[in-house]
């Protein structure tokens, strides 16, 4: 059961965000006609084109992210573990990050924080904005730190049994945030809030960056692994079969403690002051993390064979039939499917853009909105819709209005984000910028830098971005009817998250506690952080400003 | 299924499975980068940084370009130079962070102020090649761009 005094809190950290979504959704949906062309101005009813890419990225991908882990881990926590969240904390935690939320919100609809997500230095935003930031941050920070007590004395209490799987996947989501926050918190902290309010001349530019992307890519993982928790403790269950490994899916989340942080430099590769030597090293890294993917691959198709025999699916492949696909019981199960379907070529892009050499053709080209759109816009926000449905429904007591339009979702969404990327895909490999409102200059027939062979990747894309903001306008359909639905306390009170069983149930000993692996996370961000850090404060790099 | 402590032979041939593939995958990355010479920019000491943008003919087919970013413009904007010529670009920028992109090579750099970013490119066919700037620079970004002309 989920612990009755978070509910209030739950249902908060998953409509607050969405409702702000509602503007990062429809910004998604301008950008892609100002890039085809279609819009030829540098803003809309009001709204410019870089401050809505602004509010689009620290929505989707910041805010909607961060508060949605926070509400998944209350719930998971508190259902595996017993009542041993501590509600204040959680309270604490909520009101934190929604106000930052709003402190941050401020400046970026004031359009005094066109800088992006990446709030790149010398790039200047409001001191608000860098504090707001700063808010949400810790918000889930304290909601982390009300979890550890209890998961403390759980393990007291049942010394021979292993913590259950959700709680290992949440623990260590939120461990990587933790290590990987710091950072950016020193970034803010010290360099670009002190700067903003005046107090120093500039900012130390190469370092804000090796700073921010030590947090970067460990930021996908926290985006991912809520999902990879559904994928593990849920998916197989709706299914109707049996998770295939344990061990994996223990081992899978333990290991991307150590793997997720010590490679932020692959983010870096076209960058100068930073050897090539130490971007080799993060490149061998980046691949090892691939490994852990490549095992979650491995078990879920093990385990979604498993329950599709058990439904009487037969044959080599023939029994992919016998998913629950499109059965409106089990409406979650395309949300958790079709991510993983997605995942498998955002993951194949992102060893691309890994791959050293080849980031010359790509880098900050339209291929990388493509292929975060297959991770993050992919098995992510798939899985955070569905499950925000599922959650906020379930623990208010209510019931899915229109279930067949809940299974139709996630279909609509994988061909819209599939049409999105191969619209920019194409464009990438011809040399397409990101971040760039294309209307003004590249796709205007008047311009002399017209490029009408940019055209066709562009329109792709404007029709994949409006496939997607067909399927966020049936999300608020069936979840606004949903929430508008009778009541029912005696639902309420029994409503539990699925959890599956295990078919291979291992005990190895290796993957029982997190500190050798926390130990070893910081083993491999000493190794392979400090050179360049070293290289970086030793090269005394003048402070800039604007 | 009861608790067993030892995992079954299959997991243990896809982990390694999985590590040979990320090795593979990273040898063939050694192998561009030290046999076929495909690397990245790495850490400049031998520059220093400069204040203004230039074209420099070192020899007869060999330049040695100096850009300097700045919001909007590229210095020089306008470079022209014979068929077959082999430019080395080094690039920086006067305040923001820039993109230095040149369109249909491997040309793809960050242009951090206080920092000088480096590659080379050959051109062996005459013609014009954008160079575009591919980092948001606040609002005049979708028009900062050059030309490299490339004469027969």
């Amino acid at each position: 059961m989920i612990q009755k005094d978070l509910r209030a809190t739950i249902v908060l950290e998953l409509l607050f965000p969405l409702t702000l979504f509602i503007f990062g959704a429809y910004h998604g949906v301008l950008q892609v006609f100002y890039r085809a062309g279609l819009i030829q101005e540098t803003s809309f009813l009001g709204i410019g084109y870089y401050k809505g890419l602004t509010a689009h990225g620290v929505i989707n991908a910041i805010v909607l992210t961060t508060f949605f882990a926070v509400a998944f881990g209350h719930a998971v926590v508190s259902q595996q573990l017993g009542p041993s969240v501590s509600a204040a904390a959680a309270k604490a935690g909520a009101a934190l990050m929604v106000v930052g939320t709003l402190v941050a919100a401020g400046p970026i609809f004031a359009g005094k924080a066109d800088v992006l997500y990446t709030f790149y230095a010398p790039m200047k935003a409001h001191p608000l904005f860098y504090i707001g930031v700063v808010l949400l941050v810790v918000g889930s920070w304290v909601s982390f730190w009300g979890w550890i007590p209890g998961y403390l004395r759980w393990r007291k209490d049942h010394p021979r049994e292993k913590t259950p799987l959700g709680a290992v996947g949440i623990f260590s989501t939120f461990i990587i945030w933790q290590m990987c926050t710091l950072p950016v918190a020193y970034e803010l902290l010290v360099q670009l809030i002190p700067w903003s309010l005046g107090l120093t001349a500039g900012v130390n530019v190469v370092l804000s960056r090796l700073l921010f992307w030590f947090f970067g890519h460990p930021l996908v993982y926290f985006w991912l692994l809520p999902a990879y928790v559904m994928y593990y403790v849920i998916m197989p269950r709706l299914a109707g079969g049996k998770l295939y490994s344990d061990f994996y899916g223990r081992f899978v989340f333990l290991a991307f403690i150590v793997l997720s942080t010590p490679l932020g430099l692959h983010h870096q590769f076209a960058e100068p002051a930073i050897s090539s030597g130490y971007k080799a090293l993060h490149t061998a890294l980046t691949f090892l993390v691939a490994v852990p993917s490549l095992l979650t691959a491995f078990t879920l198709a093990a385990s979604l064979e498993h329950g599709a025999r058990q439904n009487g699916g037969k044959g080599l492949f023939a029994w992919w039939a016998k998913l629950p696909h499109f059965d409106k019981e089990r409406w979650l199960f395309p949300y958790l499917f079709l991510g993983l379907v997605i995942f498998i070529l955002g993951g194949i892009t992102g060893i691309v853009n890994a791959s050293y050499s080849m980031n010359a053709v790509i880098h900050n080209t339209s291929w990388l909105p493509a292929h975060f759109h297959l991770t993050v816009a992919g098995p992510v926000f798939l899985a955070i819709l569905g499950m925000s449905l599922y959650l906020s429904v379930g623990v208010l007591g209510k019931k899915i209005v229109a279930p067949r339009v809940a299974v139709s979702i996630p279909y609509v969404w994988t061909i819209g984000v599939f049409t999105f990327s191969a619209g920019l895909f194409y464009g990438g490999l011809k040399g397409v910028p990101r971040r760039t409102n294309l209307g003004m200059s590249y796709l205007d027939e008047l311009s002399d830098a017209y490029r009408p062979d940019w055209r066709i990747g562009e329109y792709i894309g404007a029709v994949g971005g409006s496939i997607m903001g067909l399927a966020v306008l049936l999300f608020f359909y069936v979840l606004v009817r949903s929430l508008a639905s009778a009541r029912s306390e005696q639902q309420a009170d029994s409503f539990a998250l699925p959890e599956s069983e295990a078919y291979h149930n291992e005990d190895v000993g290796a993957v029982r506690n997190f500190r050798p692996w926390i130990v070893a996370g910081v083993i491999a961000i000493l190794i392979s952080y400090i050179p360049p850090l070293i290289q970086v404060l030793g090269a005394k790099y003048p402070l800039v400003s604007e | 299924m009861a608790i067993n402590s030892a995992v079954p032979n299959v997991e243990k041939k896809v982990l390694l499975a999985s590590l040979m593939f990320a090795a593979a995958m990273l040898g063939l990355i050694a192998y561009a980068a030290i046999r076929l010479g495909i690397s990245v920019p790495t850490c400049i000491t031998n520059v220093k940084p400069f204040e203004e943008g230039e074209l420099i003919r070192v020899a007869p087919g060999r330049y040695e370009a100096h850009v300097v970013a700045k919001t909007w413009s590229f210095k020089p904007n306008r470079i022209k130079v014979e068929r077959g010529s082999v430019v080395d670009f080094y690039v920086t920028s006067k305040d923001i962070v820039h993109g230095f992109m040149i369109d249909r090579t491997n040309v793809n750099l960050m242009a951090i102020p206080g920092a000088v970013n480096y590659a080379q490119a050959r051109f062996d066919k005459a013609g014009k090649h954008q160079i575009l700037c591919h980092e948001f620079c606040k609002s005049g970004h979708d028009n900062m761009m050059g030309w490299i002309e490339v004469t027969p």
